[in-house]
């Protein structure tokens, strides 16, 4: 159970795949427009339930609790040998041989 | 009667809340059935350059410094004709308060929200602008939503989108995001109604004229440093605002600088597409953007967009994805400035740019962005590997926006394509003949002249074909 006044994010369809504007790629045509905001629970809930919060700018937003305490998940990505390869070429080619810079 | 919230229910309100959310009423411009007067809009505002300068300075934005890459210029000119080789700038915009130019047109948009009344302001953006509004918003006390496209429909959002996200919370804004579609903007409309805030739009005048300030620097910059202006001024287009607004500044300056667009090339990928979306590792500064919003300006979120980039654009490239990339790499490890990578279409298109010029002459990338995780060349190139997208080195001509992204494989790849600028005004001509209310007339002719930067000749040739 998520305690009231927890902070949580909320999905909430806005529109369903029909809907949509007309002017749509097919595979975005069949996908329904989704939005989502975090907020203050209002009560006490389980994940998947639905449930009303309210956000930082004070307004009440309905939707489905789909998280508790949310992360940013931000990183520098996995080490990329092609970023050394490009400052050494650049370096050897500017300075020349064994410069460093 | 609760009211409608359809899709059409919110978009048959939608003149209304403009109105009431843009602090402008755009019908007083217009002027039969293609032309509006451009110049009364922008001067409507009653920012004139002066007091924008005066704004901007109080939030502690504009006034960043140019720099000389010595070091890029150096190795441009390794591979420049003899005589050739132009000297390299970039305007450090990376050193405004929230990391971008955009504090310069959030903070013309954000005071005058303040001083109407407004509560609130409320901005549709997923890249800087959105920070660039919640940092003002924060200093003015006022309430912000952002309003962000930034997830598949599995939920997969590009790391750069997340991270402005961030940001904005940083700021305090509440951040509401969206799976991929153009009914952005009927959520922003919604909540325009619902909060009664102020719209902070990228493309209304406020906003434009917050940028002049940027190309009136860079003439006054230049003079102190040179003697002069400079001759070649590479600005990376999107909505065209950021093009707009610097040449605009720089005509202000009296100064003749050639300006160039650059954007990065992803033609062939839909915009709107719910796979696309994340085989794309630009999320603006874009073709995808830069040719419809320069073929038909008044497609953004107000009914006369203050961005017409056709009309200040001397000659208009693109780069690819890997160009970019390289470039952001090199002024890293060159010239020991880490920006972030989408702040530097400008520059790598100005390195390419610079070996058709002579030794003597000046060219200037005219922004750079902050950079940080999520917003940077290992956490976007990791992404797209993980979207499928081949990243490899080799001649970035070959790249295909969605399949692959080519890294120069030497310096020298990095080259620049160009657009076609004749056809983008015959594009815009048609577009507006489609959209005027009534059949043109001499007065609509004069006005395309100058939305095309061409003659009338021009536009009643295009106009009879």
């Amino acid at each position: 159970m998520i305690e009231k006044g927890s902070w949580v994010s909320i999905r909430r369809t806005l529109l369903e795949p029909a809907s949509r504007t007309g002017r749509l790629p097919d595979e975005t045509k069949e996908t329904p427009f989704v939005m989502w905001v975090k907020g203050r629970l209002e009560e006490a809930a389980e994940i998947g339930a639905p449930v009303a919060v309210i956000t930082r700018t004070g307004r009440r937003e309905n939707g489905v609790l789909e998280a508790v305490n949310p992360q940013y998940q931000l990183d520098y990505g996995d080490f990329t040998e092609e970023l050394l390869f490009i400052d050494d070429q650049a370096r050897k080619i500017l300075f020349g041989g064994d410069a460093r810079g | 009667m609760a009211k409608d919230m359809s899709y059409e229910g919110v978009m048959s309100r939608r003149s209304d809340i403009i109105k009431a959310s843009a602090g402008i009423d755009f019908s007083v411009f217009e002027r039969g059935g293609a032309a509006f007067d451009y110049e009364a809009m922008m001067e409507s505002t009653g920012y004139t350059l002066d007091k924008v300068r005066e704004v901007q300075s109080n939030a502690s934005v504009g006034n960043t410094p140019i720099i000389e890459l010595r070091n890029l210029t150096g190795l441009a000119r390794i591979y420049a004709p003899a005589g050739n080789g132009a000297r390299i700038f970039i305007k450090d915009e990376a050193a405004n308060p929230s990391g971008s130019f955009k504090d310069r047109r959030a903070a013309t948009a954000v005071y005058h929200a303040k001083r109407a009344g407004y509560k609130g302001v409320i901005a549709a953006t997923s890249g800087n602008f959105g920070a660039a509004v919640a940092s003002r918003a924060a200093a003015c006390g006022l309430k912000c939503i952002i309003v962000q496209e930034c997830y598949d429909s599995r939920k997969s959002g590009q790391p750069e989108i997340i991270e402005k996200a961030r940001k904005c919370e940083a700021y305090g804004a509440e951040v509401v995001q969206t799976t991929v579609g153009p009914e952005l903007f009927y959520l922003s409309l919604r909540l325009l109604e619902e909060t009664g805030y102020f719209s902070a739009s990228l493309y209304s005048p406020f906003g434009v004229a917050g940028i002049e300030t940027l190309g009136f620097e860079l003439a006054e910059q230049f003079r102190a440093r040179i003697g002069r202006g400079p001759d070649v001024v590479v600005c990376t287009n999107a909505g065209g605002g950021n093009l707009t607004g610097t040449a605009r500044g720089l005509e202000k300056a009296a100064c003749k600088a050639q300006i160039v667009g650059a954007s990065v090339n992803l033609v062939g990928l839909h915009m709107a597409s719910d796979i696309g979306f994340n085989k794309k590792s630009f999320t603006t500064g874009h073709t995808g953007f830069g040719i419809p919003f320069a073929t038909w300006p008044d497609r953004s979120d107000v009914p006369r967009s203050a961005a017409r980039p056709l009309r200040y654009m001397d000659r208009y490239v693109s780069v690819a994805q890997g160009d970019v990339f390289y470039m952001t790499e090199l002024l890293a490890n060159l010239e020991g400035l880490e920006r972030g990578p989408a702040g530097n279409t400008s520059l790598a298109a100005a390195f390419a740019l610079a070996q058709e010029l002579p030794m003597d002459a000046v060219i200037v990338a005219q922004e750079t962005e902050y950079t940080g995780a999520g917003k940077h060349v290992s956490p976007q190139l990791s992404f797209a590997r993980r979207n499928g997208i081949n990243v490899a080195f080799g001649n970035p001509e070959g790249e295909v926006p969605g399949q692959s992204i080519i890294l120069p494989e030497t310096p020298d790849k990095l080259k620049v394509r160009e657009i076609d600028l004749s056809k983008l005004r015959l594009s815009l001509i048609s577009h507006a003949k489609e959209m005027a209310a009534k059949p043109l007339e001499d007065d609509d002719a004069a006005f395309l002249a100058l939305e095309t930067r061409t003659d009338l000749d021009f536009v009643r040739n295009a106009l009879k074909s």
